[in-house]
């Protein structure tokens, strides 16, 4: 399983052709309190770069984007009921959504966690 | 000796006597707890006394509601005291200074009040036959007259309910005329630093909304908006004077680039308060403008509206403005111009926005202070708007950061920064340390394009000896905020109410009340 | 000019603190070509208090008042008597004078009355939740029908023939540019109203379905069939309520499975106001509620622990969505939604049914009167407190015969609905509280000499 990061802080981590998507911790302590999440449904189609989900804090409302296309297999209900998960745990319990990718080679242009602590750094 | 009259005692302060007591009702003197209406009413009680029903048959088609709705009556003392309690815990213009940028929070007029409740006026029908209306009509046509001229515009659309309807009048009346003339224009171009309704309005008729960047100096980069202009260009949106509190000097050159594109300027008007009587949109080419009769005309904001916001429209744009406006005839009768008549007299209209006239009890406030004021009045107006913002600008520049003090005066609004507070303080501190001082704060956050953006509008209805202590207050809070004093992050200390906790308002919202054993089953 | 504090020596005064000789100095960004050298022509100079009220008093004067006159008009705006504490308190500076409650810890009184109201309109409606207001009832119809849009991702809105004209119109101007495709049809003068074409309408490509009640002719019926209908296409049905005061008489539309309920507020605490400010009530089901547009007040606690309100879900409004909002509404209708929430306190459940009573029945004795004129019949089999004649006659020169013998007598459907042959007998009639045992003999008499 390998993780990777976008320059808009979402990171996905992939297996095979499967692959979990969520917020980065930058990304959600930016954000502040999460109050509201909402996660792609099941079945809806991806496209790289696209509004895949939206987060909101208090005071702001945050596309989050697909970081490669894909399929949704599934979302994380559990957001709905208590979207603290993304400021809790952001890289674990407070994944956003499960796709099966439709072109691997998109990865390529991702970093990894090492160019995207870099990336952070430097804003 | 006699027994001492002791209602004249002098009081004695003790230490104790500084200390926070803590009393059996919550309530703290003339800081009063109100409960809600739903635990302090019951739904035997009512306030009002009614006659009889006479005994009929019913019709209501075996519909009757039998169940308890959950209304809770008071008695008439009652409901006064709950709601003249309610009404403690808020500021208000009439209480003290109210310097909301972008929001001209002047002195309301009593004299408004009283003629806007006059029967002929407040308890007239909106479909009345229009010959019982003649005075009505008048008022409507009248403040028409003085908006087309304080504008120097050609018609005008009375009838959006609202700043952010009138914008969306303004951008259904571009759509129309470009639709009549068959071009598909699709994009909209708004500066960075526009009011959040712009966008919103735009996207709503269907165009897609890109930004305009702006100069150092704050002001709309006019060679970057004629580089973007071309012909899927339907026209821009622009706040004049801008949310930065300062004048587009190239306004004129920005509106015939846009023409000369093929498209239209619309301006939002809730700024015109800086230049009433001074200067006329229409001169600076302007095809569309809404008027927040609630800002720049003192009609009442009412804790959050009814708004009201007439559309001054162009030659090219008047032809599309919406239904139903009045007509006033040679011999001085009005007629309204509906449905029925557009064909005839107003065919290219994009239609009705709203079931009736307009806000007819706005109309009629917004008159009484135009009238009051009068045309030299009016200028008066904005020259002492204008000058007390840059009073108060030039009062805290050395104190507070003011990112456009360098680009020249500003008009009714000074902007500051939070730049240079101390590590971990910000301007939401500042604003609710002037909240201890006993001033609403200014506007927060807006515009988005400066840093923790603090816009002061003091309006002109403010004496000099006011902005002076508020000159005061503002220096003593921002030297507090600079000097890491840490009881302004826990201020406001002494309001009704402490910082409230809006993120579990929003995560758990909680909207209506419930019955404490409802709310728990509803958990 | 006694609305300007500044006198001549503060003005010099703080021109020099500025470092401007004159006020033209503060105003050199304005091009000198668009600067006005003194006051408009043509338009008069300031004026006093005196002289601007009497002016307003002239032409108020030339206006009939319905409390001056036998009243009976409706069509979505009705006669209601007010109680005095009602404008006493809206005309408390703090309220009057208030902004949006921003800064919440100064804002109580506001945001406690909005979160009263919000639940006063939730339960008139028969709904989980309601919004804060909206600006009036045509504009509450088009926003749900935009929500509707929303929660459905579909675009073809089927509105009811009973559906007030003026709101269809709206909804038209509206969806002419949102490209929603909207179902409309005209009423038939006669009791039976067109929920068979509604539902002959709904397919699993429909959004919603709009249906008023009492509808604009004033028939009531049950709208549990309509809703199965809808919900089992996955549609929603939206109810319009133009007259809050019968919702204290027949079920409410929540409870027979609308899922937005929106109106107009009016009739409670604010008045006629020849058409504005009104206030449009909002109300869903709560699992709507990320969708609604318009400001919400919520209940939270302040750094003490205690009780407080705040405006919440904001990220739905224009200020933070910007181009993706759910609505470009920036204002409610904060002022009318106090007045309707003090009259409704002040009514409670006992006064609402009373009134709702009361206007039923003076409305059945009046139907009842009327219909022994010659020629003149009922359409409605049901209705609340207006419904609709119909006239051996054109009605709309009938009611500027009334309006010559000082009756303002209805409204014309020819007014409504103008140029449309087979609705231009039909007459409008409202009866509330309001009308007297003489005002109904009297527009009696004169609707049977009139029509002779």
């Amino acid at each position: 399983m390998t993780r990777y990061y976008t320059e808009d802080h979402e990171w996905i981590e992939v297996d095979g052709d499967a692959a979990t998507v969520g917020i980065t911790d930058y990304a959600q302590s930016q954000l502040g309190d999460i109050v509201f999440a909402e996660v792609p449904a099941t079945g809806a189609t991806l496209k790289k770069g696209g509004d895949a989900a939206v987060v909101e804090s208090v005071k702001a409302a945050s596309d989050v984007y697909a970081p490669v296309s894909g399929t949704v297999t599934e979302g994380n209900d559990a957001l709905e009921g208590d979207p603290a998960l993304v400021n809790s745990d952001p890289e674990g319990e407070g994944w956003f959504f499960k796709l099966t990718l439709s072109d691997t080679s998109e990865l390529d242009s991702l970093m990894d966690a090492i160019a995207y602590k870099a990336f952070v750094d430097g804003l | 000796m006699s027994a001492l009259n002791q209602s004249g005692w002098k009081p004695e302060m003790t230490e104790e006597c500084r200390h926070d007591v803590k009393t059996y009702t919550g309530n703290k003197a003339l800081m009063l707890e109100e409960p809600l209406i739903f635990e302090i009413g019951n739904n035997a009680t009512t306030g009002v006394d009614l006659a009889e029903s006479p005994e009929v048959a019913l019709r209501l088609n075996n519909l009757e509601r039998n169940r308890d709705i959950g209304l809770p009556g008071l008695s008439e003392p009652e409901a006064v005291r709950h709601y003249t309690r309610l009404s403690r815990q808020n500021y208000a213009i009439d209480l003290g200074f109210f310097p909301l940028g972008s929001c001209t929070m002047k002195h309301n007029p009593r004299l408004n009040e009283k003629v806007a409740r006059m029967a002929g006026f407040a308890d007239v029908h909106p479909m009345q036959p229009v010959e019982t209306v003649q005075g009505a009509l008048a008022v409507i046509n009248e403040l028409a007259v003085w908006l087309i001229k304080l504008t120097g515009m050609h018609g005008v659309a009375m009838t959006p309910k609202a700043g952010a309807h009138g914008e969306l009048c303004g951008i259904l009346a571009i759509k129309a005329a470009l639709e009549a003339r068959g071009d598909e224009r699709r994009v909209i171009l708004v500066p960075e630093s526009a009011h959040g309704t712009n966008p919103a309005s735009a996207a709503f008729a269907g165009f897609s909304v890109e930004n305009i960047p702006a100069t150092s100096e704050g002001r709309v980069n006019l060679d970057a908006l004629k580089a973007r202009l071309g012909p899927d260009v339907a026209g821009v949106m622009i706040t004049n004077p801008n949310t930065c509190g300062l004048f587009e000097r190239d306004m004129k050159a920005i509106s015939d680039a846009v023409h000369a594109a093929g498209g239209y300027v619309y301006c939002d008007g809730a700024n015109f308060n800086a230049i009433v009587g001074r200067v006329r949109p229409g001169d600076l080419g302007i095809d569309a403008m809404h008027i927040n009769l609630h800002k720049t005309f003192s009609t009442p904001h009412g804790g959050g509206g009814p708004g009201s916001g007439p559309v001054v429209l162009s030659e090219a744009l008047s032809p599309y403005g919406p239904l139903p406006f009045t007509e006033r005839h040679v011999d001085g009768y009005y007629t309204l111009v509906e449905e029925e008549t557009a064909g005839e007299r107003h065919p290219h209209s994009f239609g009705r926005m709203t079931a009736f006239h307009g806000q007819m009890g706005m109309f009629t406030r917004a008159l009484a202070y135009i009238m009051s004021h009068g045309a030299d009045g009016l200028r008066q107006v904005a020259e002492d708007a204008v000058l007390n913002a840059n009073y108060i600008l030039r009062s805290l520049e050395d104190v507070l950061d003011a990112p456009f003090a360098h680009s020249g005066p500003c008009m009714h609004e000074a902007l500051f920064s939070d730049d240079g507070l101390a590590e971990g303080f910000s301007t939401l501190d500042i604003a609710k340390g002037l909240i201890d001082e006993g001033y609403h704060p200014m506007t927060v956050y807006f515009p988005l394009v400066v840093h923790g953006a603090m816009l002061v509008e003091p309006t002109e209805t403010e004496s000099k000896a006011t902005l002076d202590q508020f000159i005061g207050a503002l220096r003593s809070v921002a030297q507090r905020a600079k000097a890491g004093d840490t009881s302004l992050k826990s201020a406001p200390h002494y309001a009704p109410r402490r910082r409230l906790d809006e993120t579990q308002a929003a995560r758990k919202p909680v909207l209506v009340w419930r019955e404490p054993e409802q709310a728990v089953a509803a958990e | 000019m006694r609305y300007l504090p500044l006198t001549h020596t503060d003005r010099q005064a703080m021109l020099g603190i500025i470092g401007a000789k004159t006020i033209d100095d503060l105003f050199v960004d304005v091009p000198a070509e668009a600067q006005l050298d003194g006051p408009i022509h043509g338009l008069p100079n300031h004026a006093s208090e005196m002289a601007v009220e009497r002016h307003f008093s002239d032409l108020a004067r030339k206006n009939m008042a319905a409390s001056h006159h036998p009243f009976f008009l409706g069509a979505g705006a009705y006669k209601h008597h007010v109680p005095a504490s009602v404008d006493h308190i809206i005309q408390r500076g703090e309220f009057l004078t208030a902004y949006t409650p921003y800064q919440p810890e100064i804002a109580q009184g506001t945001l406690q009355m909005l979160f009263e109201f919000q639940t006063q309109v939730a339960r008139l409606l028969g709904c989980d939740v309601a919004n804060a207001s909206m600006y009036d009832g045509s504009t509450a119809c088009w926003e749900a029908i935009g929500m509707a849009g929303r929660v459905t991702k579909r675009t073809k809105a089927i509105l009811s023939s009973g559906l007030h004209p003026h709101y269809i119109s709206v909804a038209k101007t509206m969806a002419k540019y949102t490209g929603d495709t909207l179902d409309t049809a005209l009423p038939e003068l006669s009791a039976k109203t067109d929920s068979e074409r509604l539902l002959a309408a709904i397919d699993d490509e429909t959004s919603c379905v709009v249906v008023q009640y009492p509808d604009i002719l004033g028939r009531i019926e049950d709208i549990s069939v309509l809703s199965a209908k809808a919900h089992e296409h996955g549609a929603l049905l939206i109810a319009v309520v133009t007259e809050p005061v019968a919702l204290g008489a027949i079920k409410a539309p929540g409870d027979m499975g609308a899922d937005i309920v929106v109106g107009e507020g009016q009739s409670i605490g604010v008045g006629l106001q020849f058409g504005g400010p009104y206030v449009g009530l909002f109300a869903c089901k709560e699992k709507f509620v990320r969708q609604m547009p318009g400001r919400l007040c919520g209940e939270t606690v302040d750094a003490e622990g205690k009780r407080g309100f705040v405006l919440t879900l904001s990220t739905r409004e224009q200020h933070i969505r910007r181009e993706k909002a759910t609505s470009n509404i920036c204002t409610n209708s904060g002022l009318c939604a106090l007045a309707f929430s003090v009259h409704m306190t002040l009514l409670g459940e006992k006064g609402l049914r009373g009134l709702a009573s009361l206007n039923h029945a003076l409305a059945v004795q009046m139907a009842d009167r009327l219909t022994q004129i010659p020629g003149v019949e009922l359409v409605n089999d049901s209705f609340f407190n207006e419904f609709t004649l119909h006239l051996p006659k054109e009605a709309r020169p009938i009611v500027r015969a009334l309006a010559d013998k000082k009756i303002l007598g209805g409204v014309s459907l020819g007014r409504l609905y103008p140029g449309v042959d087979a609705l231009k007998n039909g007459l409008l009639v409202a009866v509330t509280e309001v009308v007297t045992t003489e005002d109904v003999e009297a527009f009696a008499v004169a609707l049977q000499e009139v029509l002779a």
